[in-house]
């Protein structure tokens, strides 16, 4: 996290250099594809470690784009402040799907 | 009126205003996407015996060839705003133009997906038995179903092999549906999430087409303006790109 410096503040011929990083975000989000649907098919102990493969690799790959595509990897802090605030809430949001387990006359 | 900070950035966030305004937008779409997320794991921890979560309803290789048409466009976006930077306009338009053709062939392949499921029904009979398979006639007395044949175990090509043409009389059927949100939980949520998300496609490229043809004339007064304009749109289409990355396995392949 820098406060000093933000893609805004690249000069015209360092974006070049970003060009070659782009690309190889680009093969390994395909490649990240690739894999998801061959581990998919893999008939692991349970489908729970299925189902945590494909989101550990979703993971990675939502990283990625959000790291160098949309250039969070130098980016200003008040733009990691708006996404720390909405992360919490965001995962207050998922906490509530486990009020289902306290639900013991239905379940 | 001039509006301030379209390309300096202001000095209290040290960002231009744009930028701080797109943030805030894709925060609360995390947020959104975020409750219909929550509500997909709510209805699949409500899955049980009876009422058994499915697989093997979407077509598996026309999901992971969107995702590759998706993953392409973002590459293609993130060149288009590169292309601006380093001043190379006949580049960006390119790059643009791809984007665009990326957008469009994602929504030709998802409607092509969405009228597959339209013409496949699922029967209930009263004795228990479920037929699914497309429909031949409907009479008010009875329908005639050519019913697929499923095979043991997952397939990574859809099963396309149908049975003899089956004639079920209505007296016998508890309900009967084609594949749409009421079919069942699992259809809901995916029309849900993938329309929604389709609906972000469409916009994100009406957008794109803007600035590709018409808000491209800025490039001549401002081009650092036309960047950062670029740059906004990139941000939303990325963020509609990386809601797909956990789109695709949740609902093609878990």
């Amino acid at each position: 996290m820098n406060n000093e410096h933000s893609a805004d503040d690249h000069p015209h011929h360092d974006i070049s250099k970003h060009v070659r990083r782009y690309m190889g975000v680009f093969l390994a989000l395909l490649l990240g594809t690739v894999v998801t649907v061959a581990a998919s098919y893999i008939p692991f102990k349970s489908n729970e470690v299925n189902i945590a493969v494909a989101l550990a690799i979703a993971t990675v790959k939502a990283t990625l784009v959000a790291a160098i595509f949309m250039h969070l990897s130098a980016e200003r802090w008040t733009i990691y402040r708006f996404l720390i605030i909405t992360v919490v809430f965001a995962i207050g949001l998922f906490s509530l799907t486990a009020l289902a387990f306290s639900d013991h006359i239905h379940r | 009126m001039e509006i301030p900070y379209t390309v300096t950035a202001r000095p209290d966030t040290g960002l231009w205003n744009a930028k701080i305004g797109i943030w805030l937008f894709l925060a609360s779409e995390i947020m959104l996407f975020g409750g219909l997320f929550s509500a997909y794991v709510f209805l699949r921890i409500g899955a049980d015996a009876a009422n058994p979560w499915p697989h093997g309803l979407l077509n598996v290789p026309v999901g992971t060839f969107n995702t590759f048409v998706l993953i392409s466009s973002s590459m293609t976006m993130v060149m288009a705003w590169a292309s601006l930077k380093m001043r190379k306009f006949a580049q960006y338009r390119i790059y643009m133009g791809l984007t665009i053709l990326c957008a469009l062939a994602f929504l030709c392949v998802k409607a092509y997906e969405y009228n597959d499921k339209f013409h496949h029904y699922g029967v209930w009979l009263k004795n228990g038995e479920f037929i699914t398979g497309h429909l031949e006639e409907n009479t008010p007395e009875s329908l005639t179903i050519l019913p697929d044949i499923h095979h043991e175990g997952r397939h990574f090509w859809p099963e396309t092999e149908h049975g003899a043409p089956r004639e079920i009389k209505k007296a016998d059927i508890r309900r009967w549906s084609n594949f749409t949100p009421k079919f069942s939980p699992f259809f809901a949520i995916y029309f849900t999430l993938t329309g929604l998300h389709g609906l972000h496609v469409f916009g994100g490229m009406v957008v794109n087409i803007y600035f590709w043809l018409p808000g491209s004339k800025l490039y001549r007064t401002n081009p650092e303006h036309l960047a950062n304009r670029v740059e906004v749109s990139g941000l939303f289409w990325h963020f509609v790109d990386l809601v797909w990355i956990f789109l695709f396995p949740v609902l093609y392949l878990l």
